[in-house]
Order: structure tokens, then sequence, then C-alpha cells
């Protein structure tokens, strides 16, 4: 008997301490780990998605916001006051749980494909609320605009449109640069609310986990780990990328000089 | 939107806990905001450090996770460490508790960046004017470093406020009967899940609204010496 004690092999033996003397089973984490791995892919996946289509909606309802068209400018301001002044956990409720109150959309062409879909809601509500937040902050980025450019562009005798095409909008697309890196990360961080309306996104996955096995922290502290690793790189990328872009910007080193 | 009126009491109990949870945070949050700016802006390296590590860490994980490791698995490390130390008792950490620490803790970080930008933007030569006027630390920080950093840090404080109010939602998740938990199950219940979300909306929208007025009033006061342009 004590020759067979000796014989575990190596991963026997990781179990072991895994389930008898670790705080945090590891183990039973590493065995699902892949499950992990596709809760990372819907996270990203809704994000990435909602930030694109957000940010297409942005930028011509912060144009219409920041030359006060007439007529657009009131509706884009509550639009954009109404999504960023309350939570997104019960805007995306409102669309998931509350459209099935009206009959006229549970007998509509959408239910079926779309309205009654928690991926599609999550989309469209993650989509709305972002494009909320960055057609604010595009708009301060636009009015922030130097004189000066504007007026090189009207000396140069470009229309309104040519002006905002070449010159307004690509310097204020540096400018919001830095706060888009913010409402990336944000973004990232909201997507939790997937897990709330049966979507296994990483947190969704790392509660399917602990519900499982009833266990305590496992699965959260696993998610933390996921989400800590992407944020890491998010914001690496927009470092390089700032870098890039913003190099006219950064005071200059005279060290070297 | 007849039902909402008739559970008008049941919402206006949970607008009561969003509130006191909201402030709860909020006070916990500013406490360890000023600590924490004045680690980052110590100059012994090792607070500088632990600060660094606190802002990070938040600016990496989603306060819903903080959340739920908090009350499903703080719960245990507590009461494990109460049974090793011998220094407490059972404890017992319920969703309110859990969620002012989570949302305190979380927009604590962020108060520290906001504090210690403010803090930043004071001149340095003021500081060194009290201390060559023989300030104690304490009253330097009370007549001239408080009045300004306040001044400074009032807009990013209002960002920051308005997330926390935002974020004491994600609390009806892990079952606290808050604005959004309270709401959601009279929806259900009268098959009027639009309704009721709509309302907790409004409510949220009124909420900010009001904090908006004061907070600029705050402003105002902040701000009487200061020309601008």
């Amino acid at each position: 008997m004590a020759m067979a004690e000796q014989e575990r092999t190596f991963f026997e033996y990781l179990v072991y301490i895994s389930e008898n003397h670790s705080p945090l089973d590891f183990m039973l984490v590493a065995d699902h780990i892949d499950k992990f791995f596709f809760g990372a892919l819907l996270t990203l996946e809704i994000t990435i998605l909602s930030l694109l289509i957000g940010g297409v909606m942005a930028v011509p309802l912060a144009i219409a916001r920041a030359y006060r068209t007439p007529w657009f400018n009131g509706p884009i301001w509550g639009f954009t006051y109404f999504f960023r002044g309350t939570p997104l956990l019960v805007q995306t409720y409102l669309v998931y749980y509350g459209l099935a109150q009206f009959d006229v959309v549970r007998e509509s062409f959408l239910w079926g494909p779309i309205l009654s879909n928690a991926w599609w809601c999550a989309l469209i509500t993650f989509s709305l609320n972002t494009a909320g937040y960055t057609t604010e902050f595009l708009r301060g980025a636009i009015e922030n605009t130097p004189k000066g450019e504007i007026e090189a562009a009207r000396a140069c005798g470009m229309s309104q449109a040519r002006m905002i095409w070449r010159i307004v909008l690509p310097s204020a697309f540096r400018r919001a640069l830095p706060a888009y890196s913010n409402e990336v990360i944000f973004m990232l961080h909201s997507s939790v609310v997937l897990s709330t309306i049966t979507l296994q996104d990483i947190l969704g996955v790392g509660r399917w986990l602990n519900g499982r096995y009833y266990l305590a922290y496992e699965g959260f502290v696993t998610a933390m780990v996921f989400y800590m690793v992407l944020v890491f790189f998010i914001s690496t990328g927009f470092r390089l990328w700032e870098k890039r872009w913003l190099g006219h910007l950064r005071p200059r080193d005279t060290a070297d000089a | 939107m007849d039902s909402v009126w008739e559970y008008r009491n049941l919402l206006l109990s949970g607008t009561a806990v969003t509130v006191q949870l909201a402030l709860a945070s909020l006070t916990l949050s500013v406490l360890l905001g000023l600590i924490g700016a004045s680690a980052k802006l110590a100059v012994n390296p090792i607070p500088r450090r632990i600060a660094g590590i606190y802002t990070t860490l938040v600016r990496g994980v989603p306060d819903l996770v903080l959340m739920m490791l908090l009350f499903y698995g703080g719960q245990q490390v507590v009461n494990d460490l109460g049974a090793a130390t011998g220094w407490w008792d059972y404890v017992e950490i319920n969703q309110f508790i859990a969620g002012v620490w989570s949302i305190g803790f979380v927009f604590g970080a962020y108060m520290t960046e906001t504090f210690r930008g403010a803090i930043l933007a004071i001149p340095r030569g003021q500081i060194e004017a009290g201390i060559s006027c023989g300030m104690t630390p304490l009253l330097i920080f009370r007549r001239i470093t408080w009045p300004q950093m306040v001044r400074h840090a009032l807009p990013s404080f209002t960002n920051n406020w308005l997330g926390l109010i935002k974020a004491t939602a994600l609390v009806s998740v892990i079952g606290l009967h808050d604005l959004v938990w309270n709401a959601s199950t009279a929806g259900r219940s009268v098959r009027e899940p639009f309704s009721f979300m709509f309302a907790v909306l409004i409510i949220y929208l009124i909420l900010t609204a009001f904090s908006d007025v004061g907070l600029r009033w705050l402003d105002r006061r902040y701000n009487v010496g200061v020309d601008r342009a």
C-alpha cells in the first residue's frame, strides 16, 4: 500500500494539493478554463461590436451638437442626457425584459430573431449607451479645435463640409483619443451586465462555475484575472496608439538636445 | 402606468435604500481617496507603490466582479481570519455592506486620482509660505490645501459621483432590495416590466439632476474668489 502511495503521478499530486491544501482549487479552474476563454470571446465580441456601432453613430451626432444644428441639437442632447444619466443595467433590463410588455413588439417580425434574443438586446443597448458617451466627448473635442486651424481652412477657401472632413475631424479624433481609451475600458467593465441577462460572458462563466461546484470565490477570482489581462492589453494598445498619433503634442524631450 | 403609481411606496423605499447606499459608498470613497492621494504624493516609495497597485487593480476589474467576490467570498475569508486570530466573532456580510465596500473601494481609486490632481494643481510656493509662517501641517491642510483642493477637484468629483449613483444599480444583482430590485420584482408580478423599468430610469434621472444642482452650488461657493473668463 505504501508503494502505491508513492506511485502517484505528478498530475494526481497537483490535484491533491489543489483540493486539500490550496486556498483556491486551481485544478478545477484549469479543467474549465476553455469555458472562460469562450466567455472572453463573448465579452470582447459584444464590447467591440457595440463600440464600433456606437462610434459610427457618434460622429454625425457630435458634429450636429458641436455646430448647434437647429432641429437636431435638442433631441440629440436629450438622447445623450438620458443614456449618460441612467445605469446601463436598467437600460438593458428595459430592452430585454421590458419590451415584451407590448403586444405590438411581440407580434412584429423583429421579435423572433432579434428582440427576444439576449445577445441582440445587449448589442442594441450597449451601442446606444456608448454612442451617448462618445457623442459628448467628441463634441467637446470638436469645439476645442484651435481657432487658427479653422481660420487657415477658411483662408484656403474650403467649404464647411470639406473643412470638417479634412481639418476638424482628424484633429478632434486625436484630442479625443485619451478620453476614448477610458470609454473602451469603461465599456469592457460595463459588459458584466451581460451575465445578468443569461449570457455566458467572463463573469457569467465565473458565476456558473461557482454555482455548479458550490464554491465561494474561485470563479470570481478567475474572472478578475481575465478582466485584468484584457484591460492591460487595451491600455498598452492605446498608449502605443497615442504615441503614434499624439506625438506632435508631447512636450519635447530636452534631455537629448 | 397606473400600476406603477399603485406600487409607489415600494419604489420609494427602494429609492431610499439606493440613496443610503450611494451616500455611504461616497463617504468611504472620499476617505479612501484622501488616503490614496496622500500616499501617492508621499516621499516614501512604499505607500506610493501600494497606492499605485490599488488604482491599477481597480482600473482592471469591473465593479460587479469585486462586489460578487466580496459578497460570496468575503464572508468566508473574514470569518476564517477572525477564527484564526481571535480578533472578532462571526461577521455577517450582507448585501448592503458588500455593496458599500465594493463601490466605495472602486470609486476610492477614482477619487485618489481626482484628489491627487487637485493637490498637484496648488502652487508649491503657497505650501512653503505656510511652513515659513510656522503653520502646523494640519493648519496648512485646513487653510491652504483643502479650500483650493475642493475647487480643483469638483469637476472630476462630480463625474465620479454621477458614476457612483449609476453603479448602485448593480447591487440589485446580488439581491439587495434597492430601487432596481423592487421595481423588477413588481414589474414581473404585474406583467408590466417596461413601465417599471422606465420609472426607475426617470428616478435615476431625477437623482442625477438634483445632485447637479447641489454640486453647481458648491462649485459657485468654492469659486467665489476666482476670476473666470
